[in-house]
């Protein structure tokens, strides 16, 4: 099962922290490869926690793994990810004269990786 | 580990992780193993930040992965960016501005563009100042005088841990004598983040629905009707709006701070301008001024220093010999990505970890030349990279708090890396002879012109 959500991706504590650490150590690779997802969407798509998701959309494709999120905290159909190499692969180029790419708010289709 | 007996302390010592510049640092810092085992007054970031820049055991200069002189390099890197016919220098934000000031002068002599990470951050607030202007203030006035602090769009928890106990929330102030008691706090953003306990008032829109909200809330100062299905348009309720306007217009001294929820999602400038134009509006009653959360250390510095020398903030390219500013055509993610630009440097950032994946491919084809303090994803891609040392824990020098203050740093232990200050004026030098070289002008003369 396969359903469009948005993405978010955003800085955490640990993705500052980890940061610091080196941007090629494991931690920083974990944190930014760590999907939020509302709880009732994960138990719906047949999700447990920990288990790997496929994010598609026109641009490109990721697997990271996903950790459920009180529905109180994160609406339904809304993702987060903290930024890094993973979120980069979904991110379009064109800026539309600003310079600036879409960096959040990215519709991404949402597959669990059998 | 045992600690060795050559301590020193550093009283007053600056953190440049984030864009609060924190000057109040207390360092306790190992001479013998080069690293510093103790940072008060700093944040979670902050300490890791102290932490973990240690001396690393990377070569100084690399070309193509193998290691080499600095002299080597940096002959490679010049050549390079004077064989190309549109070169890139982008990143800046975590340098000084003493380093800042050689990127821009290399620029010019090769005729080549410069832009700053401010173009992936708050580069869209800076196309809006230029449209509606900019209310603004020191955090020291927030501090002393707000009454009512509203963040939109931004996670000061996670990405600015000391924003609220140094400028905003709770420290009490010459007018907010009380500190949080004092003030209203309200935050707007699409989900609850770890900000929101902070708040007295959080809203929660819809997403993509800010400047909707923000012209509303134009609409409401002003006088004007909104109808009640504004709620299902954006999720917020015609009563939470009006009950907003009256806390901004009723206000002592209000203060919007806003994030990258503005300026990285759709709208992008016109959402900032809207927010800008808000603040205007409400000057009509009371005293509101309008601030944009910056990242990096030292991001407000690549601003400054780049307006100061060029007169345009980021996108600034100089083909035909003067600066031109023009963002879409001039800025990183564009040349990238269109496969325009021929060659890059990289200072202080790393955008193969970050960029759209078009604009990494390209990175991946042409000479690139990183400086850089760690390891990362662009270094790793480089043609020419250098290692350099820290600001502020290896380097002195000056960075811009995010409310455009500079702040002199005290560095706290010598590394045997050179400073990116250091490359970039050797580069610099090294340009400029082979520029000379290129038009027939012998390096005596041309020091004469410049002179």
């Amino acid at each position: 099962m396969a359903e469009t959500m948005i993405l978010v991706p955003g800085r955490t504590s640990k993705q500052g922290t980890s940061l610091n650490k080196g941007k090629l150590k494991q931690e920083y690779l974990s944190v930014t490869s760590t999907l939020e997802m509302n709880s009732d969407d994960m138990q719906r798509l047949g999700l447990e926690e920990g288990d790997s998701v496929r994010l598609s959309n026109d641009i490109g494709e990721t697997i990271v793994s996903c950790k459920g999120r009180k529905p109180e905290d994160l609406p339904s159909g809304m993702l987060f990810i903290p930024y890094g190499p993973p979120s980069s692969q979904l991110m379009a180029s064109d800026t539309a004269g600003t310079g600036m790419p879409l960096s959040k708010l990215i519709e991404v289709l949402v597959e669990k990786v059998a | 580990m045992t600690m060795s007996e050559n301590i020193k302390t550093v009283k007053n010592a600056t953190c440049t992780f984030c864009g609060c510049v924190c000057d109040d640092m207390v360092l306790t810092v190992d001479l013998d193993e080069k690293r510093i085992t103790k940072a008060k007054n700093a944040c979670v970031l902050g300490r890791a930040w102290f932490a973990e820049h240690t001396i690393g055991d990377w070569p100084v200069a690399m070309i193509d992965g193998k290691e080499v002189s600095k002299e080597e390099a940096i002959e490679e890197a010049a050549q390079t960016l004077v064989k190309a016919k549109f070169p890139i220098i982008y990143g800046l934000s975590d340098t000084t501005c003493e380093a800042q000031r050689q990127a821009v002068a290399i620029t010019d002599i090769i005729k080549g563009t410069i832009d700053t990470t401010t173009s992936v951050c708050h580069g869209p607030s800076g196309l809006a100042f230029q449209g509606v202007g900019e209310s603004t203030m020191s955090l020291g006035e927030v501090k002393n005088r707000a009454d009512l602090v509203i963040y939109w769009g931004g996670n000061p928890a996670a990405s600015h841990p000391r924003h609220f106990t140094r400028y905003t929330v709770t420290p009490k102030g010459m007018f907010i004598p009380n500190g949080k008691k004092d003030r209203t706090v309200v935050l707007v953003d699409v989900r609850k983040t770890p900000s929101v306990p902070v708040a007295d008032i959080f809203i929660q829109l819809k997403p993509g629905k800010d400047f909707e909200v923000l012209w509303a809330l134009r609409a409401l100062v002003k006088g004007k009707k909104i109808d009640a299905s504004i709620e299902e348009e954006t999720g917020v309720s015609l009563a939470t709006l009006e009950d907003l306007v009256d806390k901004m217009k009723n206000c002592r001294y209000g203060v919007l701070f806003f994030g990258m929820g503005l300026t990285m999602t759709r709208g992008r400038h016109f959402n900032s301008g809207a927010l800008m134009a808000l603040t205007t509006d409400l000057n009509e009653f009371t005293h509101f001024v309008a601030k944009p959360v910056r990242g990096h250390g030292n991001v407000t510095g690549a601003d400054n220093v780049v307006s100061w020398q060029t007169g345009y903030p980021f996108g600034v390219n100089f083909n035909r010999g003067y600066p031109r500013f023009n963002p879409g055509e001039f800025t990183t993610v564009d040349t990238l990505s269109r496969g325009d630009a021929d060659a890059a440097m990289f200072i202080a950032s790393d955008p193969a970890s970050n960029f759209p994946k078009a604009a990494i491919e390209h990175m991946k084809k042409i000479p690139v030349i990183s400086l850089d303090t760690k390891q990362t994803e662009t270094s790793k891609l480089a043609h020419v990279a250098f290692a350099t040392s820290t600001y502020g824990i290896n380097t002195g020098g000056t960075v811009y708090r995010m409310d455009d203050l500079p702040i002199t740093m005290r560095p706290a232990f010598d590394s045997p890396y050179p400073d990116d200050e250091e490359i970039l004026t050797a580069i610099k030098k090294r340009v400029q002879e082979l520029v000379w070289a290129k038009q027939g002008i012998k390096a005596a003369v041309g020091e004469a012109r410049v002179a």
